[in-house]
């Protein structure tokens, strides 16, 4: 066992390796710790932050990504009387990761492939389905999905219900009448491309990313017209400035991402035709900058050893333009990814108080183990933290912006390494936290796992047989044998406020409320809420399948406040339920089935909308 | 696992291994059918995947899965999937057919037969380039544009990229991703077009598509088999293939292995037919089928 294992097994709960070391600006010490008391709101703010309608038009509330509710009827003190208001079917019995958006007393819900749309009329009693729209994707687009067939929210604007397709089309359909108003194909299945993540719409643009760095794709976002669908500009995350959208704005705060055509020059040959870096997570808009923040995912599909250098501009964050699309700044998060550490977590968007005064930030705990703090004008990173045991690095260079590689976890062809953590899905994967104004806390659900990559198996892909090492992901042993956590964080002491230990990953979304209540579900479908200061358990229903989706919350016709979610496990985490994937087969869903086995027998395959209310 | 490692290495070197040593059948299966003897053979595969297969039953194996079911009297049923991540779930797994015509022999996710071939990769170049690279250890290589196949797992591919980069070679690499695009015919093919037109000197892919192809390129290829046959510490360039049946379908695996020997001269004429590169497999006489 190495001296990093042995480091993280000591500092335990603390979470330790608080970006050491810290020989560049040590901005890090001049986080000002605010008294927090009890109940006073922190000192953080939400940028263009606004009255809370009661309704909730995009998967992450607001610009911000805060999902964070203003509405309060629901609260500590009378939660524990949360009973179910009415359920839905969604007759899909796939992994179900969307967030229930509620517009104009409407709710719209979408499932995973085959990506039917329902709106259901929530002043009927029972909420009946007003109509149902069915793309109808290509089967094919099954086949191309990595981690099962999800899909992780529609968007409401103009008038219209936003929706991405698993094979890659982006259809707005009206959402009145539920008649597609215009469709565009955005991404190709013949060449590898799916398409999960939820579309972002500002102003009169459609931001959307495409799913399969696995398969060889260039990576890109494409920004479509809300009116008519077309494509207004593409910005790809490999190849020469001019296809990446670098020009005379860009001004990377790191040397390392500075320079002519470095999505070119920072791979061998021509391997960044093929290099991956696409977008299947979250995207975050500043209106005050006009500035987009998202993540690029993995490169591909090289082994690493194949791809010397930092293969931009994959593992890593991009600030844009929101008009144009010119890139602003780039943050490396994994230059030369060896773990599969793509970059697609949330961005969640606070001016928190630095040195006396507001400091525009993006707060992103990042698939790598490290929870960033980014000054989002300029791409400086101002803190980077560990809030899970991390062995694949040895600490965090805030001079160089970057992780310090763990030589001794490095893969190798033949080589067997053990204890990489946190394994490929990382610390925390797509599953999207949450943060509250009143407590100045992060709330992260996420994964405590590790992975050996030690199997060689054989296998067999379009008549091409080949061995190759396969990963073997299990509970992290530095944390006791629990798989999961609810973690809340406080972002001005750079510390654990608390976390609840949760024996399965925690692979649903987050949802805190102006009540001081927040709310998550368990992939064995346990949908909790607990006291947003505390942590305390303050309420749980045992819905009909595991939880993968996002909590949302809303005011209805009657005045009532609504808290909803999806069940119906799946995911990544969940495949092994889901796909129906052999629990013996330990490499499987990439090296996960080997750390959810117990999966079947917690949970069955479901979805399943459930609506709770007080009574 | 050392165990597992052993098992698959034992598959990928000897040919006439017992395979009940390597897969165990777990017991509770429901799998285990009897194909009542009206029921048709089943066969799952990949619509567009020359010379392997396609929809039209241009490929070799269509060829063989017709000639076990003429030989089992039984009428032949076809499932199409794309062989990606996933085309086991999807067909064999999930029940909509019963037998994969070829799988490497060490493939954990099914049943396999005993092999009925073992094949290689290759170095494919043009002939009129007269270049003659058999082995990863020519420094040629280092001077030579070479293509190779790309799988998609992370840390994971095929082998002569791992050989490669293990070697330092990167710079003259080009990538081909095995997937391709699949709206075009056999998708896999393109590295071996790309020889042929001369976008790389050199090709290293797996015998039976760069034999099948070459032999219908517009330009004359050479086909040489790569050494080492196996790169230390364990990265085999050889594969055994054999059909793939459900675990626990043992009944219904030993009918066909019993097609495979009755047919055995059959197949040879099908896979040399299509061009497929053999090499001799490396087992006891007394063994031998033949």
């Amino acid at each position: 066992m190495s001296a990093i294992v042995i480091l993280c097994v000591a500092c335990g709960k603390e979470h330790g390796m608080k970006g050491e070391p810290s020989s560049g600006p040590t901005v890090n010490a001049k986080l000002v710790s605010i008294a927090n008391a009890a109940t006073l709101p922190s000192a953080i703010v939400i940028p263009n932050d606004q009255a809370d309608d009661g309704q909730w038009t995009r998967p992450a509330k607001d610009y911000a990504s805060t999902r964070y509710s203003k509405l309060a009827q629901i609260n500590a003190a009378n939660v524990g009387a949360l009973r179910v208001a009415f359920t839905f079917s969604l007759g899909v019995n796939r992994g179900q990761e969307a967030a229930p958006l509620v517009v104009n007393n409407t709710m719209y819900v979408v499932t995973s492939y085959p990506n039917f749309v329902y709106a259901l009329d929530l002043t009927k009693p029972g909420a009946p389905a007003k109509w149902t729209f069915k793309p109808a994707p290509m089967a094919a687009a099954q086949g191309v999905a990595c981690c099962d067939v999800v899909n992780r929210g529609v968007v409401f604007a103009d008038g219209k219900i936003i929706l991405n397709t698993l094979d890659g089309e982006t259809i707005a359909v009206d959402a009145n009448t539920g008649k597609s108003v215009w469709r565009t194909q955005v991404t190709n299945i013949n060449l590898g491309e799916s398409l999960t993540m939820a579309p972002l719409v500002v102003k009169n643009k459609v931001y959307v990313g495409v799913s399969g760095s696995e398969f060889g794709i260039r990576g890109r976002l494409t920004a479509l017209n809300l009116s008519n669908g077309a494509v207004v500009w593409r910005a790809f995350h490999t190849g020469p400035d001019s296809d990446v959208l670098i020009g005379s704005r860009f001004k990377p705060y790191y040397p390392a991402e500075r320079g002519t055509d470095l999505g070119v020059k920072t791979w061998p040959g021509d391997a960044w035709k093929i290099g991956g870096g696409g977008v299947c997570g979250w995207i975050s808009y500043d209106p005050s900058l006009n500035l987009i923040y998202y993540g690029t995912a993995n490169p591909g599909p090289w082994n690493a050893d194949q791809r010397p250098g930092d293969n931009k501009w994959t593992a890593g964050i991009f600030a844009r333009d929101a008009d144009t699309g010119e890139a602003v700044w780039f943050v490396s998060t994994s230059p030369h990814d060896l773990f599969d550490y793509d970059s697609v977590n949330e961005l969640v968007l606070l001016d928190i108080p630095i040195g006396g005064q507001l400091r525009k930030v993006l707060v992103r705990p990042e698939r790598n183990g490290f929870l960033y703090v980014i000054d989002r004008q300029t791409g400086q990173i101002l803190s980077a933290d560990a809030f899970g045991p991390i062995t694949s690095y040895t600490g965090f260079d805030l001079k160089a912006g970057r992780p310090i590689p763990n030589p001794a976890k490095h893969p190798g062809t033949g080589k067997i390494v053990r204890e990489i953590c946190p394994a490929a899905p990382g610390m925390k994967d797509w599953q999207p936290s949450a943060f509250s104004p009143r407590t100045g806390f992060l709330y992260i659900p996420h994964q405590l796992l590790c992975m050996d990559e030690e199997n060689v198996e054989a296998n067999y892909i379009a008549g091409t047989p080949y061995v190759g090492m396969t990963a073997k992901m299990y509970a992290a042993p530095q944390e006791g044998g629990y798989r999961g956590e609810f973690l809340a964080w406080d972002i001005v002491n750079r510390r654990p406020a608390w976390q609840i230990e949760e024996d399965l990953p925690v692979w649903s979304g987050a949802l805190v409320t102006a009540g001081d209540v927040a709310f998550y579900g368990t992939m064995e479908g346990w949908f909790k809420a607990v006291d947003a200061r505390s942590g305390k358990l303050l309420w749980q229903f045992k819905c009909g399948s595991g939880i993968i989706g996002q909590p949302t919350t809303y005011r209805g016709p009657d005045g009532k406040q609504y808290v909803a979610v999806l069940a119906g496990v799946g995911g990544w985490a969940g495949a092994i339920v889901a796909g129906g994937l052999d629990a013996r087969d330990s490499s499987a869903a990439l090296g996960f089935v080997n750390a959810v086995k117990d999966l079947p027998d917690k949970t069955t395959k479901g979805g399943i909308l459930y609506v709770f209310a007080l009574p | 696992m050392y165990s597992h490692f052993r098992s698959i290495a034992l598959a990928a070197m000897t040919l006439w291994l017992a395979q009940s040593d390597v897969v165990t059948p777990i017991s509770g299966q429901t799998s285990s059918v009897l194909t009542p003897a009206d029921a048709p053979l089943r066969v799952c595969a990949d619509p567009n995947n020359l010379p392997f297969s396609n929809d039209r039953g241009q490929g070799f194996e269509n060829r063989i899965a017709e000639l076990v079911a003429r030989d089992l009297h039984k009428k032949l049923e076809y499932t199409w999937w794309a062989q990606r991540r996933g085309f086991v779930r999807n067909t064999l797994k999930a029940g909509s057919c019963d037998v994969i015509v070829g799988v490497p022999t060490g493939l954990g996710m099914v049943l396999p037969t005993v092999p009925y071939y073992r094949s290689t990769y290759v170095f494919v170049t043009r002939q009129d380039r007269r270049i003659n690279v058999r082995s990863f250890d020519d420094p040629i290589l280092r001077r030579l544009r070479i293509g190779v196949q790309l799988i998609g797992d992370d840390g994971t591919n095929s082998p002569p990229a791992h050989a490669l980069s293990n070697r330092g070679i990167i710079s003259n690499v080009k990538g081909y991703t095995v997937y391709g695009d699949y709206a075009e015919e056999s998708p896999p093919s393109r590295i071996i077009d790309a020889v042929a037109r001369g976008e790389v000197d050199v090709a290293i892919a797996w015998g039976p598509m760069a034999g099948y192809w070459a032999k219908r390129s517009p330009v004359a290829l050479k086909l040489a088999g790569v050494q080492p046959q196996i790169d230390l510490p364990f990265l085999p360039f050889v594969f055994d293939i054999g059909m793939g049946v459900r675990r626990g379908d043992t009944t219904f695996r030993a009918s066909l292995q019993s097609v495979l020997t009755r047919r055995r001269a059959d197949i040879q004429r099908i896979l040399s037919e299509y061009g497929v590169p053999q090499i001799e497999p490396y087992a006891p006489a007394e063994n031998s089928t033949s």
